[in-house]
């Protein structure tokens, strides 16, 4: 077990964190990104989801846009047109993509690797596809805008600045659950599955049962976000909730790092940050497009297992051989021609085959 | 619906099913070789349809090398992937070759948009634009192209891949790479024309297209995902069923417009084929899924 | 793992608050700054509507240098920060929070289109700085929101002009076949809904998406119907190929389109296919056949010639004209505006002047605006032209 001392250091560097997150907003300190800290807060939620379905239970999602999207069209809808209580609204709408998650699952888990990753693709691009032109009841292509902001009593969630604690306390929880899942029993149980799915059943553990569960659940985290994402931006379209956005929930999820919970927010948190500064500095959506798309395949190449691991990983190889440094950053000098030789040779002798999983 | 209307929804529904079909055979292709689901495949056939046009109309050479020209540039961006994505990747997980596939595809359509421009462009027409009737439907003659081609592309295959040692080779990758590999085929270099293949003849469907509707650096995006819905009814495996995936998903479609009943009308008919996906996954998933334990 | 968590949670700390001082230091946070007068553009230069914003953000870029050029506005030098949003209203909500936020523009002008525009009119309105459109929705202005105005006409306007051309030419039944952009959506429900007062009936109704690439049968299942014209709705190149797939079916029936084909790239991308389509749009494209006595005239013939020195023919549109519209009555809000003001009472007196312009002759038309209208624009301002012989010519 811990140290005394580790468990202080835990202690001290998650009050740094949550002291960073309640000044975050306010003007003197770093107010002007409320809006962009909002964004990613949201997105976290979406991403620890999908972070437990891949990387405790290994199943591929390239559809939870959807249930980001379920979640906001529910919430306008049943607030705007059928004048609900915006939490109600929130509420149903969890409760009805968690329903609509359940009872896709079965069959669709069923799948493995790449056929359930086709098999999600195609129904979030169904539920686009509806959210558009179902127009009477979704508006559209252009959406529907007039969403109400959530309010308690008469205190509305009408600025930036309260809609932030809002959506961060949603995060904070969503993170501790998950957290608390992760180190139960549950998820010994999903670890289990994700490392080999034949000994899990023989141990008794009903797998495809787990996977559902997570898979509901993960849509729920989704469904939440995205009710949270109507009422802050007052207005939803389509166009947020298709392959792509469904794409870069995947992106953050593996640049934070898919076994990794609180992994969740420096992934959401990188990708948005790049994706902002790329827009601002190029000025061209294009070239946003195109270095995203470099970017994700640079990631997926040289860190399989995520941005977030890997930097963990590599400030304690750092911690542990600083001194040393110098001497080693000789040798590798000397052995470069060797080292590039090898390499090539070991490039052109890969083989190819890929299994997957075990 | 009148017998020339159904004539006319049959023989345009050959003509989309045909590119279709292509762009399956290049998943099927690409997927039994080497068990990879290349998401960049449709933009193969936009590089071929767009290139062509550069080449024909801006760089002003003559149409048969433009188009020849075109097909082996998109050829090259197959090996490209396979070099730098796939090959490094080594021992990537299903899930990395997916996401590093979807960033090629939409690194190819990004550069693609920023050096050609958001607008559509139409090379010229093969033997030009004059209405033809055929068997009852006015068509462009460039639809008889694109049918033709489509056949012409599958039975060259279908030899190449009985009677040739690298088509053998791609069938015994196909069905076992581990024995293939103790009977000395080299896995590597099969894989590597999987991919040139796939990506020739993708352009090759580009090329035929382009002159009837249009490229655009966008048009990779739709019709790789109707590509990958001929390419699942063809099981991934056998490139005859791909094609008559391809055939039937084109045909239904413009059918679904035609009887214009219920949700088969013209607003939902992307839908349909996204429905019949989900449809063949599931119905298969029993026998899928025994394939990829045993890989 | 719990050993490493203290150290990777520092490291965390560490990177994010760098990082977020590195991108806050930046920045600088001066109140309303009043030399230049700095105002903000959000146009679709990539993306799906990069055609229109292409125009758009040429024209803004164009008309600046000719204003600082004639020595600004009272004295103070006009400097425009024009951002892409790639035809994504997400990208637009975060571009509209940057430029009022950090880069404290005055005014915003843009977007491109109806979906983006809707995606900020919350955020201009809890930011309370003026919005000028170059949207067609009519759901912008209507109902009027205080802050949001807008220069194209309506959607509604472009359905009328047609509808009442063939109401006086007494045809009475239409197919329609519109795309299921947010454009082609919009057109749609005012094809449909405006018909019944013009004496039409709509014999079919197909829909397809903009990205498809052929649409012979929804125009084969039209040539089934007793249809007497067939109306298009969408974007150039959509409309390219239903006009290409008209011909090729052989059908006789004449074809009217949207004002979504007022750009020379439709006639490229038509071809032969593009003569006789008929469509309403801005005067700017047949500025050469009205009349001297037409008050639009001079400003119309400046701006082409002005537009086509700088820059290609094929990208002079009306929808360039939206967006001369839009910065030059933010200009001549800016004149009247008092020069001792902050930020926020800037922004308010823009809106206020935006508000009270009074027969402005513009590229679209010719604008007054009220309390009670935020478009101001007067019927007539759009044309019924036709395509003779790859050029455009007005209707009789």
């Amino acid at each position: 077990m811990l140290s005394w001392s580790g468990k202080k250091w835990i202690y001290i560097t998650t009050a740094m964190l949550l002291v960073f997150l309640i000044l975050f907003p306010f003007d003197w300190f770093l107010g002007q990104y409320t809006y962009l800290m909002i964004t990613i807060g949201i997105s976290t939620m979406v991403t620890v989801g999908l972070c437990l379905l891949m990387g405790y239970t290994g199943q591929i999602s390239l559809g939870q846009a959807a249930f980001y999207g379920l979640g906001a069209y529910f919430s306008a809808v049943l607030s705007t047109k059928y004048g609900y209580n915006p939490w109600l609204a929130m509420l149903i709408a969890a409760v009805v993509t968690g329903a609509f998650a359940y009872i896709i699952g079965y069959p669709m888990f069923r799948l493995r690797g790449n056929y359930l990753a086709i098999a999600t693709l195609a129904v979030g691009m169904i539920l686009g596809i509806l959210f558009n032109r179902l127009s009477n009841y979704t508006g559209g292509p252009d959406g529907m805008a007039g969403i109400p902001h959530l309010s308690i009593g008469g205190f509305a969630f009408d600025t930036n600045f309260k809609r932030y604690f809002l959506v961060w306390f949603f995060c904070l929880a969503v993170l501790f659950l998950s957290q608390n899942i992760v180190r139960s029993r549950t998820g010994r149980a999903l670890r289990a599955i994700h490392g080999n799915e034949a000994a899990a059943e023989s141990l008794g553990i009903n797998v495809a049962q787990f996977k559902v569960k997570v898979f509901v659940l993960s849509a729920v985290y989704a469904s939440l976000a995205g009710s949270l994402y109507a009422y802050h931006a007052n207005h939803i379209g389509p166009s947020s909730f298709d392959f792509l956005a469904s794409v870069k929930f995947v992106v953050m999820a593996v640049i934070g790092g898919l076994a990794s919970i609180w992994g969740a927010i420096f992934g959401a948190g990188t990708t948005r940050l790049l994706s902002d500064q790329i827009l601002l500095g190029f000025n061209n959506n294009q070239v946003d497009i195109i270095i995203y798309g470099l970017i994700l395949m640079l990631i997926m190449i040289l860190m399989p297992e995520g941005l977030f691991v890997s930097i963990k990983s590599g400030t304690l190889w750092l911690r542990t051989n600083w001194r040393a440094l110098p001497s080693i950053m000789k040798t590798k000098r000397d052995e470069l021609p060797a080292r590039i030789k090898y390499l090539f040779g070991r490039l052109l002798s890969t083989r190819l085959w890929r299994k997957p999983e075990p | 619906m009148s017998a020339h209307q159904f004539a006319q929804y049959l023989i345009d529904g050959l003509t989309q099913g045909s590119i279709y079909a292509l762009v399956g055979l290049g998943f099927t292709i690409i997927y039994a070789v080497t068990r990879i689901i290349n998401f960049a495949q449709g933009e193969f056939v936009m590089l071929g349809g767009t290139l062509s046009y550069v080449f024909a109309v801006t760089s002003g050479l003559p149409m048969p090398l433009a188009i020849i020209v075109a097909i082996l540039v998109a050829a090259a961006t197959g090996v490209v992937m396979y070099l730098l994505a796939i090959r490094t990747a080594r021992r990537a997980s299903v899930l990395s070759l997916i996401i590093i596939t979807i960033g090629a595809s939409i690194f190819i359509r990004g550069i693609a948009g920023n050096r050609l421009g958001v607008g559509a462009v139409q090379p010229p027409h093969f033997t030009g634009n004059t209405t033809i009737l055929f068997l009852g439907a006015k068509i462009d003659p460039q639809e008889l192209w694109i049918i033709g081609i489509t056949l012409s592309v599958t039975i060259l295959l279908h030899l190449f891949l009985t009677y040739t040692m690298a088509g053998k080779s791609l069938k015994a990758c196909a069905i076992n790479p581990e024995a293939a590999s103790l009977v000395g085929i080299n896995t590597k270099t099969t894989a590597l024309t999987a991919f040139i293949l796939a990506a020739a003849i993708g352009g090759i469907g580009g090329v035929a297209v382009a002159p009837l509707s249009f490229a655009s650096y966008d048009m990779g995006a739709m019709l790789g995902l109707k590509g990958f819905v001929a390419a699942s009814i063809g099981g991934f495996m056998s490139p005859i069923a791909t094609v008559v995936g391809g055939l039937i998903l084109g045909v239904v479609e413009k059918l679904a417009v035609g009887l214009s009943w219920g949700p088969f009308n013209s607003s939902y008919k992307d839908a349909i084929a996204l429905v019949v996906l989900l449809l063949i996954l599931l119905i298969r998933s029993g026998r899928l899924a025994a394939e990829e334990r045993s890989a | 793992m719990r050993k490493y968590l203290k150290l990777s949670l520092f490291v965390l700390m560490t990177v994010a608050l760098v990082s977020t001082c590195a991108i806050g230091c930046g920045g600088s946070k001066e109140t309303a700054t009043k030399e230049p007068y700095v105002i903000g553009a959000i146009f679709s230069t990539s993306g799906v509507s990069a055609s229109l914003g292409v125009s758009e953000a040429n024209t803004v870029n164009m008309l600046v240098d000719k204003i600082n050029k004639a020595g600004g506005i009272n004295g103070h030098n006009l400097s425009v920060i024009i951002r892409d949003d790639g035809s994504l209203p997400d990208t637009t909500a975060t571009l509209a929070t940057t430029l009022i936020e950090q880069d404290q523009v005055l005014v915003i002008i843009g977007p491109t289109t109806t979906g983006e525009t809707t995606a900020i009119m919350n955020i201009s309105t809890d930011a309370e700085i003026p919005l000028v459109s170059c949207a067609a929705g009519a759901a912008i202005i209507n109902p009027v929101k205080y802050w949001i105005f807008k220069t194209p006409q309506t959607d509604k306007q472009a359905v009328v002009e047609i509808y009442r051309y063939l109401q006086s030419q007494n045809i009475s039944k239409v197919a329609i076949i519109t795309s299921t952009s947010g454009f082609g959506t919009s057109g749609k429900g005012y094809l449909e809904s405006e018909a019944a007062t013009y004496g039409i009936t709509l014999v079919d109704n197909q829909r397809f998406d903009s990205t498809d690439t052929s649409m012979t049968s929804q125009l084969t299942h039209i040539q089934g119907t007793d249809a007497q014209v067939v109306v298009c709705w969408d974007t150039d190149k959509a409309s390219a190929i239903v006009a290409q797939n008209m011909k090729t079916l052989s059908m006789s029936i004449p074809l009217y389109c949207s004002h979504g084909i007022a750009t020379p790239a439709f006639i490229t991308e038509a071809g032969d296919a593009a003569n006789g389509i008929i469509f309403p749009a801005g005067k700017l494209l047949i500025v050469d056949n009205i009349s001297a006595s037409d008050l639009q005239k001079t400003v119309l013939t400046d701006y082409k010639n002005d537009y086509l020195a700088k820059y290609d023919a094929s990208t002079l549109s009306t929808f360039g004209g939206h967006a001369y519209d839009a910065l030059y009555l933010v200009v001549g809000a800016l004149e009247n505006m008092n020069e001792d003001l902050t930020l926020a009472e800037s922004r308010a007196a823009i809106r206020d002047g935006l508000e009270q312009t009074t027969n402005f002759i513009g590229i679209s038309g010719i604008f007054t605006m009220s309390p009670t209208d935020h478009l101001g624009m007067q019927p007539g301002s759009l044309a019924l032209i036709e395509i003779v012989n790859g050029a455009w010519t007005p209707v009789q």
